[in-house]
């Protein structure tokens, strides 16, 4: 989404003073620059990374007092947790491919076989990014439940019930880099692998694939952390059945009032999707997306 | 156009109604249906009403919807503020410090907010910042959620400014606060409403960190959604839900008219 705009910066970059001077002017002006970004930097320090050093500080210290790897070593023995993030890496891993495959199917339809109404539809995608991913599933609740629609069977309750939910939230993830990619296309393209007597599918596969590729990168890296961080989807099911790493750090914090263990979950989700989240920072850059 | 044949179109359009409509319509409508219905057995709700509106419009309900839109007000004016002051001074480092800064502010879209949850929590409930139990732990984990969107949006807006303006207007002797008010500023005006929007919807949904955090007389709406849904109370929590999706919505209307009159500027 926004990375991809992002990364287009690089390649403009704002104006600064050229030459490669170094002279006095130049130093005071990048200091006061630096001066400038201070004030920011400061606040996110004090309100969201402090209290992540806490986070951290905290997993090393056991209610028994002293510090230890006593947290890590219990959760990480503890059946729950490995079955949670076993859990969380597939169903984001699934929920990525499955994002990845409709968006991009949805996508080729509303941009390249339009129909009438299909400038609306991509409105409609637009309007459904900003609600929350709850709604999903209280609507699923209605289909699917226990007095649904389909009927009472426990399909909610298993991972699929979430799997489908989060494919059916994230999705328009993934359409809107995509629908964004392809406007840009030139269509001369389309018309020219055509005439030279290439079918469709072979179109999508040779001309349109390359070109969306960037797109499906960063739309499909930036689902699978939010699929990985989702919480709401999975509170709403009220499935027992279904424990993912951040329903871990809400049950052990607020329901066990287990902190060091609560921090522990916490500090493993967020190495997973930061590292993630870099991952795909450096190989977008490196790709030239 | 990618598929010529008359026949072959007309399938491609029914196999995208068929995943579409099911996947993406229904579950709001569902919820829409829901929400005037006190049953659902069959295929159309049945006993429609709208008592689960009446209630979903007072009391505790309307005292959520206030505590919602407080809050992601403040927060979005909060991160919109910061985000942008980090933006525009992003813009001006040189290039290592500047990906160091977009690394920093980016940090928050990649931290699962259950964890920024947990951290505030866990940072503001003791002294010498004793927040937990007040309004101000639930807008301050909301700002620093939003605070990332704010500043991707701005900084990629002010890569896409003509500098030609900023230096024209120094060249004819504006000092720099005076560019920054009347130049870049208005400039950057519709890319500050988008990014108010965004910020405004995400905070307006926002359950995960605030699930951790929330004190009892300071419950926004999707905790009161879940709350309703919880305890089974599924007809009401949907009209909530509506109206939740309403506010939000009514909103984003009101700042993309900001919007289409700014950027005749």
């Amino acid at each position: 989404m926004a990375e991809a705009v992002q990364n287009a910066r690089a390649a403009r970059g704002p104006v600064r003073p050229r030459g490669g001077g170094h002279g006095p002017d130049t130093v005071r002006r990048s200091r006061g620059a630096l001066l400038w970004a201070l004030p920011p930097v400061a606040l996110l320090a004090l309100f969201f990374l402090y209290p992540l050093a806490l986070v951290v500080r905290q997993s090393f210290r056991p209610d028994s007092g002293g510090t230890s790897l006593q947290p890590y070593a219990d959760v990480f023995a503890s059946e729950a947790f490995r079955h949670a993030l076993w859990t969380t890496v597939w169903l984001a891993g699934a929920s990525t491919a499955g994002c990845l495959a409709l968006g991009f199917a949805l996508a080729l339809v509303i941009a390249f076989v339009p129909f009438p109404g299909a400038k609306a539809v991509a409105r409609f995608i637009d309007v459904y990014l900003s609600f929350p991913s709850f709604l999903i599933t209280l609507a699923l609740l209605f289909i699917y439940g226990t007095t649904g629609i389909v009927g009472s069977f426990q399909f909610l309750t298993t991972p699929w019930g979430v799997l489908l939910a989060e494919v059916t939230y994230f999705t328009p993830f993934v359409m809107r880099p995509l629908l964004a990619a392809f406007s840009q296309l030139d269509t001369a393209q389309l018309e020219a692998a055509s005439s030279l007597g290439a079918r469709a599918p072979r179109i999508v596969r040779q001309v349109i694939l390359p070109e969306a590729l960037p797109a499906l990168a960063a739309g499909g890296s930036l689902v699978l952390v939010l699929c990985l961080n989702e919480f709401g989807i999975v509170l709403f099911t009220g499935a027992k059945g279904v424990t993912t790493l951040p329903m871990l750090v809400y049950g052990k914090a607020i329901l066990e009032s287990d902190y060091p263990g609560a921090c522990v979950v916490a500090v493993v989700n967020v190495l997973i999707s930061v590292g993630l989240y870099g991952l795909y920072r450096v190989v977008s850059r490196r790709a030239g997306a | 156009m990618l598929v010529h044949s008359r026949k072959a179109r007309w399938a491609v359009w029914a196999v995208f109604l068929v995943l579409f409509l099911p996947l993406f319509a229904l579950p709001l409508l569902v919820v829409l249906g829901a929400s005037f219905a006190t049953h659902w057995s069959g295929v159309l709700p049945s006993h429609l009403t709208t008592a689960n509106y009446r209630s979903a419009t007072r009391g505790e309900a309307l005292q959520a919807l206030t505590t919602s839109l407080l809050t992601a007000i403040t927060a979005s004016l909060l991160a919109l503020t910061v985000g942008t002051w980090a933006a525009l001074a992003g813009a001006a480092l040189r290039k290592r410090y500047r990906r160091l800064l977009d690394a920093l502010f980016v940090l928050p879209v990649a931290v699962p907010s259950v964890v920024v949850g947990l951290s505030v929590l866990v940072a503001f409930s003791q002294p010498p910042m004793l927040l937990n139990g007040t309004r101000w732990i639930v807008i301050v984990a909301h700002t620093v959620l939003v605070t990332a969107f704010a500043h991707q949006s701005v900084s990629a807006a002010i890569t896409r400014l003509d500098p030609a303006y900023e230096q024209a207007a120094a060249s004819l002797g504006a000092r720099p606060s005076y560019v920054l008010w009347r130049v870049r500023l208005p400039l950057l005006l519709p890319s500050l409403t988008a990014a108010a929007g965004l910020c405004f919807a995400l905070s307006m949904g926002e359950l995960s960190a605030t699930m951790m955090l929330y004190p009892p007389d300071w419950t926004p709406l999707p905790v009161l959604v879940y709350a309703a849904t919880d305890r089974g109370a599924l007809f009401t929590g949907s009209a909530v839900a509506v109206v939740l999706m309403t506010a939000t919505l009514l909103v984003l209307f009101a700042v993309s008219r900001v919007r289409t009159r700014a950027s005749y500027r």
